[in-house]
């Protein structure tokens, strides 16, 4: 169970990293999240069976890992955590699709794989997209920015507060589980009872949690709303950069680069 | 400066399923005293101390923090004096970063930024925690914790602090710097506590409550000397008033 604390809620790292102080950091946290939603857009617009004009997009992760100064093999281990979920998704296409749908020399290529490809690489480009966001703004300001770009508060606050107990009940997760596995014999994996047992506890406990954190917010004066002493400011340099982002984004969405590359070979 | 005053006449309190947590409990805590709230398990503590800060209502008896009586109306006016620190920092400690959980208290109260700014350095350092003004609190220890949940209550600068196990899952050099920390402040403090020795060094006044109700009030030090009243409310002497373990001392 060690494993989920290690490996998957490793968020410790990306919030270290958050504390960087590239220029890539210093810009206003709306500026990266617009950014990226323009991005992400941009990725998911295309048809089902687009591969190569995806490509280009590579470039966006690239640059901004250079420029921040983020650890790449760190963040690619982020995101191929992902991926199981992004092949699930794509596992049948290529049984279920079998018209052809490109040629790749001698090889024909049913719809089905390209399709698959095409969901990979989509995952693949958004969650990095999602994990350099997170890893060049932090979790409180982004959560921060999104309500003062009006999202509605309850979500900014559901955001905060399962960033901040995530942590808090994969503790008491693991610590159940290791209370169970210490007293299993056989060292057997629970069955489904058990799980659901395991799954109750943590759901009462998180409600006792939340009477207390409500109790703790309460009689501090908390009235419905988060206050911070956080201050954001747009310069000239947050407009240059999603400017110029969403032009080269809007470039690639509509001009098939490596088309035209073959193309000028050709 | 009756503002600072505390008091408890004839509180009683049933919880729906029917245990009785509370019967006829009476006292009054004066500005600036220390008082050590000490019982064993379910003798009624969380229970006094939810009514301190308004959680709870009395239905029978009356709690009056200052100038008013704690009722729905006015437990909003009363939590602004009341400053209550949670028995787990993570309960207390909720926000993204220390600073920011610091910041919560006076920022709801509407003071303006720069103020805010000063009451969260102001804080941070009295309990020795400003280093840890950017960090998340997740990665804090037990004691940075309990520093930084203190310092979330100080902010909102209250004139009581009521205290619920501040030593619990502390390291003894924590702890005892704790205890240091605690000794300084002039405010009116409420400790809630099973560590007997904190509250022999902390407060001079100890109130023991024994299955919801009163057992003895008095000063601390004749109260922990009267094994009998111990025993018979599920307690025992601190340690430091017992005889030495290694040299075999009589204990007494």
């Amino acid at each position: 169970m060690s494993h989920i604390e290690t490996s998957y809620l490793d968020f410790g790292r990306l919030e270290a990293l958050s504390r960087g102080d590239s220029f890539l950091h210093r810009l206003d946290p709306r500026t990266k999240v617009l950014t990226t939603v323009f991005f992400v857009l941009a990725v998911i617009s295309f048809d089902a069976y687009t591969v190569s004009a995806l490509l280009p997009f590579l470039l966006y992760p690239a640059v901004l890992s250079g420029w921040g100064g983020l650890p790449v093999g760190y963040l690619l281990k982020r995101v191929s955590l992902v991926m199981p979920f992004a092949l699930m998704v794509g596992l049948f296409n290529p049984l279920l699709d079998r018209d052809p749908g490109a040629t790749l020399g001698p090889l024909e290529l049913s719809g089905g794989w390209l399709s698959f490809a095409s969901i990979l690489l989509r995952v693949f480009l958004a969650s990095s997209a999602a994990f350099i966001l997170i890893a060049l703004t932090g979790m409180p300001d982004i959560a921060l920015a999104l309500e003062r770009m009006k999202v509605p508060r309850i979500f900014v606050v559901q955001i905060l507060f399962v960033y901040r107990y995530i942590f808090v009940l994969t503790e008491e997760a693991v610590r159940m589980m290791r209370a169970y596995t210490l007293r299993s014999v056989h060292g057997r994996r629970p069955g489904l009872g058990i799980y659901a047992q395991i799954v109750g506890h943590l759901l009462l406990r998180t409600l006792d949690r939340a009477r207390r954190i409500y109790l703790a917010m309460v009689s501090r004066g908390f009235d419905g709303e988060v206050h911070t002493l956080r201050t954001f400011h747009l310069g000239l340099r947050d407009v240059i950069f999603l400017v110029g982002w969403v032009s080269v984004f809007s470039l690639f969405r509509y001009q098939n680069i490596p088309a035209w590359i073959e193309r000028m070979a050709g | 400066m009756s503002h600072h005053i505390v008091e408890v006449r004839d509180l009683g309190y049933t919880y729906p399923d029917g245990t009785t947590a509370l019967n006829a409990v009476n006292f009054r805590i004066t500005h600036g005293e220390a008082v050590a709230i000490v019982g064993s398990n379910g003798a009624g503590k969380s229970t006094l101390l939810l009514h301190l800060i308004g959680h709870l209502t009395p239905q029978t008896g009356m709690v009056q923090i200052g100038d008013y009586r704690m009722a729905p109306q006015t437990a909003r006016l009363i939590r602004r004096t009341v400053g209550m620190l949670f028995q787990d920092p993570d309960d207390q400690l909720f926000m993204p970063t220390v600073g920011d959980d610091v910041a919560f208290g006076p920022l709801n109260m509407g003071l303006p930024k720069e103020d805010v700014e000063a009451r969260v350095e102001n804080a941070l350092t009295t309990v020795g925690a400003l280093h840890l003004k950017d960090r998340a609190p997740y990665r804090l220890s037990g004691g940075e914790k309990r520093r930084a949940a203190i310092a979330s209550v100080l902010a909102s600068s209250p004139d009581i602090l009521v205290l619920d196990e501040p030593t619990s899952s502390l390291d003894p050099r924590s702890r005892r710097r704790l205890i240091q920390l605690l000794a300084e402040f002039h405010h009116t403090r409420i400790i809630a506590t099973h560590d007997l020795d904190m509250a022999f060094d902390l407060c001079p006044r100890t109130i023991i409550l024994h299955g919801g109700e009163i057992a003895a009030d008095g000063p601390t030090g004749d109260i922990f000397q009267d094994e009998a009243l111990l025993m018979a409310s599920g307690l025992e002497k601190p340690l430091s008033m017992q005889g030495c373990p290694s040299c075999r001392h009589p204990r007494r």
